[in-house]
């Protein structure tokens, strides 16, 4: 893991001395809520429906067990004794007094943490593959990448009243567990044919309410262009990006407008003359890709006895193995998942001694590490096979061992309307509802892969349009009404889901899903046939005929 | 109104005319794009210093052969969140090397002035109850930088390598 060295360091004690002057202007009257505002937002700080909301980056998803049980404490001296994870490799806090911030702020400042860039238009908290360095199937780590990223957006002069929030993903696999193409700039690491690092870059993707898969701008960015590029792209976008609109200001609405040619061009002409500005010298690559040296994983077996064993005798276990449990790149090691989504709780809400748990697990078998993800759970990324059961006992008795990852209970969805003041529609209740109209396990491992994501508002924060299922929260005349959206996709097979036709009332969303996921059990050529597939293989028709014709 | 440079109060040598406004004789004047085009054999005539004020829709490209005419380029910000500026201020320092004054004109709030001097901006015309204090934070409020800016000075990714 990445170590801040003392340039982080005092650049993030600045940082917080710097807020500290802000909130004491703005409560001495120096400073009006209006000019506060985009500070604020700089530095995290949301207000919400009820009360503030402080937003910490995780970047690129990587935590230790200090920096989980750092953001134990805060919950428990500042919030209500819980974290929400989101979407975004970020936790928030949905109660802290604006008082309190600075010194919260001083906490996380400790353990090299910080709410730094997680709002504002400017660039956001960079994610990545929560699986980074312990997948076999990726070319590299991409979190040096993400982690170079991190350091040059960081209080950019140029880049910090972009005309709209600017969110970067890098993966460095063929599979994509981030979403890069719903993105502004997705990044995916690569080697060309004389072996050299690369980088693809896509761009102008995105949710909200204009979906847009991201389009390939270059193929190969050598590392040593890395950050021009990044910088042309930026420049260019920075400059010519519409202003007029919010709803029309992301770069996807640029590019879109432009055209891909034409902005590439665009880019192409800045990169030829900046090229070069940005240096980033070999021996500081080296450097920070040192910090992610694979951890000295212990020579065993390819198999463990006492893994299988359990499996054979605990059905509650090997229904864990079959979601949780993932291969991993050292022989006798697994990734295992952590889900946010137990029956009843909002998904991706962590309790201050649940974290606390995870921190001590992390530290005891996954060689300090814990992982978060943009689907809202948490993984242990190294974790020896033999292990693996004594991790789940914990997990288990702590509520977290729900055997459900990527299952249809697994469920992404943004706070809406019961925490946020932008939601149309409340998505934690219904998504506990689909919970547990679905509760039954073994029905659950019968359905197979099924991603329900939901949004409580059109801005999509619970990226219900790349959802195999995707509900959409609206508003209709003052009554709350879900649409419901399917066949999408956020991983490397990116799509955007249809809608389905007529919205469905608070009382009958949860039936309308059922009858979606029954229709698909009539129609699948077989177990080893998605969802997706499925949908991709007959299309919307018989969908929108079980829906809506026995109406 | 009050001109801060170098984290001081400057005079201001120059004059703001608007699109419609008398040119004095003599003197130095600020005019706006729309303005320069419209009378540049007058302007150009005057014999006297000359300053161009940008809207923040009016990138330096458009105007890029006549740049070393002027002494000053005046940048408007017209609300904080309007930062097609500091690309603006960039392009003039970096890509048409312009070493006259970079003035930042308009909604210059407290916290930007760190990024605006960072990306060429030199002077600031701003409220008379703005306070100083602000250009002396700007300075010293980060000690180091992880972009390349105006100043040339050594970033992070360099420093750490001699």
């Amino acid at each position: 893991m990445y170590r801040y060295d003392e340039f982080d360091q005092t650049a993030v004690n600045e940082r917080v001395a710097q807020f500290k002057g802000q909130v004491d202007r703005r409560l001495k009257g120096l400073m009006t809520e209006e000019q506060f505002k985009p500070l604020r937002l700089m530095n995290g700080l949301y207000l919400q429906l009820h009360a503030y909301m402080l937003r910490v980056a995780i970047p690129y998803g990587t935590l230790s067990s200090a920096q989980m049980r750092m953001l134990a404490h805060i919950a428990r001296k500042y919030d209500k004794g819980y974290g929400h994870f989101t979407t975004r490799q970020n936790i928030q806090y949905n109660w802290p007094r604006l008082v309190d911030t600075p010194a919260i702020l001083a906490d996380l400042a400790k353990v090299q943490m910080h709410g730094i860039q997680t709002s504002g238009n400017c660039i956001r908290n960079v994610t990545s593959d929560p699986f980074a360095g312990a997948a076999a199937d990726e070319v590299e780590d991409p979190r040096p990448w993400c982690e170079i990223i991190r350091q040059w957006s960081t209080f950019h002069p140029e880049f910090s009243y972009l005309p709209r929030k600017f969110k970067i993903a890098v993966v460095a696999s063929e599979r994509d567990r981030a979403a890069i193409k719903l993105h502004d700039i997705g990044i995916r690491v690569v080697k060309n044919a004389a072996g050299e690092t690369g980088f693809e870059f896509w761009i102008g993707g995105g949710m909200g309410r204009t979906p847009i898969i991201a389009k390939m701008i270059k193929d190969f960015v050598p590392k040593a262009d890395l950050l021009d590029y990044a910088t042309a792209c930026l420049r260019v976008y920075n400059a010519l990006g519409r202003r007029d609109n919010i709803y029309k200001a992301r770069i996807k609405i640029l590019v879109h407008e432009m055209g891909l040619d034409k902005f590439a061009e665009a880019v192409e002409e800045e990169f030829a003359r900046s090229r070069g500005t940005v240096k980033l010298p070999e021996a500081e690559i080296a450097r920070i890709q040192a910090y992610f040296a694979p951890p000295a994983f212990a020579d065993r077996p390819a198999r463990s006895t006492v893994f299988e064993a359990k499996q054979f005798e605990d059905r509650a276990f090997r229904d864990f193995v079959r979601t949780n449990v993932r291969a991993h790149k050292a022989p006798g090691h697994a990734i295992v998942s952590i889900s946010l989504k137990a029956n009843g709780i909002a998904p991706g809400d962590a309790t201050a001694d649940q974290m606390d748990i995870v921190a001590d697990l992390a530290a005891r078998y996954s060689h300090d590490e814990i992982r978060v993800t943009h689907e809202q759970n948490l993984v242990l990324p190294h974790v020896a096979l033999d292990d693996v059961h004594d991790v789940w006992t914990v997990l288990k008795s702590s509520g977290l061992g729900t055997a459900n990852i990527g299952l249809v209970s697994d469920i992404i969805c943004c706070p809406g309307l019961d925490y946020c003041d932008l939601a149309n529609a409340r998505a934690i209740p219904v998504a506990e509802a689909i919970q547990r109209r679905f509760a039954d396990l073994e029905r659950q491992h019968a359905i197979g892969d099924l991603k329900i994501k939901m949004s409580g508002c059109i801005n999509a924060c619970g990226h219900h349009h790349v959802g195999h299922i995707g509900i959409l929260g609206v508003d209709k005349h003052g009554q709350e009404l879900y649409q419901l959206q399917l066949g999408g996709s956020g991983a490397e097979d990116a799509s955007l889901g249809k809608i389905t036709g007529a919205g469905f009332p608070p009382d009958r969303i949860v039936d309308a899903v059922e009858t979606v996921v029954e229709t698909y059990l009539g129609l699948r050529t077989g177990d080893d046939e998605s969802f997706l597939a499925c949908y991709r293989r007959v299309g919307m028709a018989p969908f929108k005929a079980a829906l809506y014709e026995a109406r | 109104m009050k001109l801060v440079k170098e984290g001081a109060l400057a005079a201001d040598a120059w004059t703001h005319v608007t699109d419609d406004g008398e040119l004095p004789d003599g003197g130095a004047v600020i005019v706006s794009l729309a303005r320069f085009k419209a009378d540049r054999d007058a302007l150009m005539g005057r014999n006297a210093p000359l300053g161009l004020r940008l809207q923040s829709h009016e990138p330096p490209a458009d105007v890029a052969e006549d740049l070393n005419r002027f002494e000053v380029v005046a940048l408007e910000f017209p609300i904080f969140r309007d930062g097609r500026g500091y690309t603006y201020a960039v392009h003039l320092r970096q890509r048409f090397g312009f070493d006259g004054e970079v003035r930042a004109v308009g909604d210059v709030l407290w916290d930007q002035i760190p990024n605006m001097l960072r990306c060429g901006v030199d002077t600031f015309e701003v409220a008379d109850d703005f306070p100083l204090e602000a250009f002396e934070e700007a300075r010293t409020v980060f000690t180091h930088v992880y972009q390349p800016d105006v100043s040339g000075r050594a970033t992070v990714f360099e420093l750490r390598h001699g």
